[in-house]
């Protein structure tokens, strides 16, 4: 008996790209809270995720789901210097709103404008996508993100140099670099494993 | 450390010990040890599950293919060489990538607002020729990573459907998502690294 699809009832989904908080509904079942073992829970990183069925659907696969979250912890978190965490933020939201991921751009969207107090701005990317004009520091991360998500890749070093010319150093171009990178990575997850729901409540 | 335990990332980057580059990424100690642990995970899997290894390599040679050729492509089709896939696999799959090949990210969004914005291309059928080769699992996870490759935002349970018709368990599904979401991943932050390296 092979396995099959879930098709979610979804009255709900957002059809606009929002900071407003979202939930996410499951295409393929997800582990069940019981079924979590420790080596499940190790690999959630966070206790609190085993209520996240995004994140149990992931725990199928615990040793790709632990070293993803510990590689997106790193990139986003790690508070050593490189680019301030609002605008590893605004590379995530930019990815997310190129390639259309309406969840990821809600969080991130979120998340740049509560560490950069520039609501409007992230807003408006929202609204008006990547072309929006945000100021040069910001237009040079959203660009950069931006290329560096097409395919083919069309990141070069006139990306570089705009990213050096709006006051980035080195740490924080690569800062830029894999944050954008690795929304390709969450982006594709949360597109193709599931659909967007506007929260309860 | 011995040669196959080299990071892949600094290998496909060019990064000499000393560099310039590795005080960089020495600066993301966790995501340089956990991008390289994905890679482990995904690639050289504890328990491989219901993925063969020559599965993971055709699925990584497809993928790094459509991006065209780069380091990383290179890369993965010396690793599908390695697993052992036969002079027909690897042309039905270098097919593929030919006839696949487009630009991206397109797509649809829910009806509304949005959809002014929507852009369309070639949905990728894999081609009958090719089907014996690749045999309908490796055939329904290509169409399956044509979109998410090309145009995410499309994804649909419909191709996950067809994916679990062909033989694929949820678990198997769930690991190939992983690998094709992380080499999307892998892939850039190598091209970025590369070009900064060219800045340096």
């Amino acid at each position: 008996m092979p396995d099959t699809i879930l098709t979610p009832v979804n009255p709900a989904e957002p059809v606009v790209f929002t900071r407003d908080m979202l939930d996410w509904l499951p295409w393929l079942e997800p582990m069940a809270v019981e079924d979590l073992t420790p080596r499940h829970m190790k690999a959630l990183v966070d206790a609190a995720r085993a209520k996240s069925a995004y994140f149990r659907l992931l725990a199928r696969d615990p040793d790709a789901l632990e070293a993803r979250t510990l590689t997106d912890k790193d990139i986003f978190y790690n508070p050593d210097a490189g680019a301030p965490r609002a605008e590893r933020e605004l590379a995530a939201a930019a990815v997310s709103r190129f390639n259309g991921c309406i969840y990821c751009a809600s969080v991130h969207a979120r998340f740049a404008g509560t560490y950069s107090k520039r609501v409007d701005d992230v807003q408006r990317l929202l609204d008006v996508g990547v072309g929006a004009d945000l100021g040069e520091r910001w237009n040079a991360v959203v660009a950069a993100s931006v290329a560096l998500t097409a395919t083919p890749i069309a990141f070069g070093a006139a990306h570089v140099e705009r990213l050096r010319g709006a006051g980035l150093d080195d740490l924080a171009i690569a800062d830029v670099i894999q944050a954008a990178s690795f929304f390709n990575w969450a982006n594709r997850l949360m597109l193709s494993l599931g659909e967007p729901t506007a929260a309860a409540g | 450390m011995t040669a196959t335990d080299a990071d892949t990332i600094d290998t496909l980057v060019g990064i000499a010990p000393g560099s310039p580059l590795d005080a960089i990424r020495a600066r993301r100690p966790q995501a340089r040890t956990h991008a390289e642990a994905s890679y482990r995970a995904l690639f050289a899997p504890a328990d491989p599950g219901g993925v063969t290894t020559l599965e993971r390599f055709a699925m990584a040679r497809f993928v790094t293919g459509l991006h065209g050729e780069s380091p990383t492509s290179a890369f993965y089709a010396a690793r599908l060489d390695g697993a052992g896939a036969s002079p027909t696999l690897r042309s039905a799959i270098d097919a593929e990538i030919a006839a696949a090949r487009t630009q991206g990210p397109w797509g649809s969004y829910p009806r509304g607002p949005l959809s002014v914005e929507n852009t369309g291309g070639v949905i990728h059928r894999v081609a009958d020729a090719n089907r014996a080769a690749l045999g309908a699992r490796l055939a329904s996870a290509f169409e399956h990573t044509h979109m998410l490759v090309f145009h995410p935002r499309d994804a649909a349970p419909p191709s996950l459907a067809a994916m679990l018709a062909a033989g694929w368990t949820t678990t198997d599904v769930v690991t190939l998502s992983q690998l094709v979401a992380f080499l999307s991943f892998q892939i850039r932050v190598v091209a970025g690294l590369r070009t900064l390296a060219t800045t340096l």
